[in-house]
C-alpha cells in the first residue's frame, strides 16, 4: 500500500493539533495538543524512513521522543507554576505582559 | 483490500476520532485520555509500517511515561472543565470552517504529492539496524540527550519547588 496514506494521515493528525492549539483555552490542553503534533510528525518520519529504505528517520523518531520527554517535564513544571500564580489555568487570564 | 489496508483505515480511524476528541472534551482528564489512544493507534501504525522497537517506546515513553506525567499534573492542580469559550461570529463562520479547509488541503496536497513513494524493504532487521545506527553513527547525540535528561529533570525540579517568599506565599500572607 502507498506510503501516502500514511502521510496524509500524519497532516491531518498534524492540523487537529494545529486546531487544538489555536482553540482550546485550558494551558494543559493547549501542551497536549503540541504532543500531537510531535506524534503526527513522528508518524511522517517513520513513512519516509520505510519509503527510502533507511533507519535515519527512526533515529530521528527516537531523538523526537526523548526531547518531548524532557519538554513535558519542564512544560509541566512551568504549567504549575503558573497555576499557582495565577490560581487559573485559563490562557486568558495569563495576560500579564499583553499591553 | 489488502489485510494491510484494512487495519492501516482501522487504526487512522481511531487516531483521527481521538484526536478530534482531545479537541472537543472540555474535561482535560478525558482529552488525555483521548490522547492516549491516538497514541497507542499511531504505535499500532508503526508497527504495521516495520518498526517494532519504536512503537515498543511509543507505548512506553509516550502512552506510559508522558501521559502519566500530564495526567498527574491534572489531578495535582484538580483541573476542572473549561471555561466556555464565547466565540465571536468570526470564530464560528470564518475560522472553523477555514480550519476544516486546511486539514483536507493540507492531507490531499501531502498525499497526492508523495503517491508515487512506494515502501522500500530495510536491509538487516530494523531492530538490529537501529540499534547499529544508534551506537556507532548517532552515539554523541544519543549521550547528549542524557544531558538534557539532567537538564530538564534539574529545571523542573527548580521551576516547581515551592521556596521560602516565594511571589505565591506573599500573596497568601
Amino acid at each position: 500500500m502507498p506510503i501516502s496514506y500514511y502521510l496524509a494521515l500524519s497532516a491531518v493528525l498534524f492540523g487537529l493539533g494545529v486546531i487544538g492549539f489555536v482553540f482550546k483555552r485550558n494551558i494543559i490542553t493547549i501542551f497536549m495538543s503540541i504532543e500531537l503534533m510531535l506524534n503526527a510528525v513522528n508518524l511522517a518520519f517513520i513513512a519516509f524512513a520505510r519509503a527510502l529504505g533507511q533507519l535515519q528517520g527512526q533515529v530521528f523518531v527516537f531523538f523526537v521522543i526523548v526531547v518531548a520527554a524532557a519538554e513535558a517535564a519542564v512544560g509541566l513544571a512551568i504549567v504549575i507554576v503558573i497555576a499557582r500564580n495565577r490560581q487559573s489555568l485559563n490562557v486568558e487570564r495569563i495576560n500579564l505582559l499583553k499591553l | 483490500m489488502t489485510p494491510q489496508l484494512v487495519i492501516f483505515l482501522i487504526l487512522a480511524a481511531i487516531a483521527v476520532a481521538g484526536a478530534v476528541s482531545v479537541i472537543l472534551q472540555r474535561e482535560p482528564i478525558h482529552s488525555a485520555i483521548s490522547l492516549i489512544t491516538v497514541m497507542i493507534a499511531l504505535a499500532g501504525l508503526f508497527l504495521l509500517l516495520e518498526s517494532e522497537f519504536i512503537a515498543a517506546v511509543q507505548i512506553i515513553v509516550y502512552a506510559g511515561a508522558i501521559m502519566v506525567l500530564f495526567v498527574f499534573v491534572i489531578m495535582l492542580l484538580n483541573a476542572g472543565a473549561e471555561e466556555r469559550t464565547n466565540m465571536s461570529r468570526m470564530a464560528r463562520y470564518v475560522g472553523v470552517p477555514l480550519a476544516i479547509f486546511l486539514l483536507i488541503e493540507l492531507a490531499y496536497q501531502v498525499g497526492a504529492a508523495t503517491l508515487s513513494m512506494t515502501a522500500q524493504p530495510v536491509a538487516d532487521g530494523a531492530t538490529r539496524g537501529l540499534s547499529m545506527l544508534l551506537f556507532q553513527d548517532f552515539v554523541f547525540p544519543f549521550e547528549l540527550t542524557s544531558i538534557l535528561i539532567l537538564i530538564a529533570i534539574l529545571g523542573a525540579l527548580v521551576l516547581a519547588q515551592r521556596s521560602e517568599g516565594a511571589p505565591a506565599q506573599r500573596a497568601q500572607q
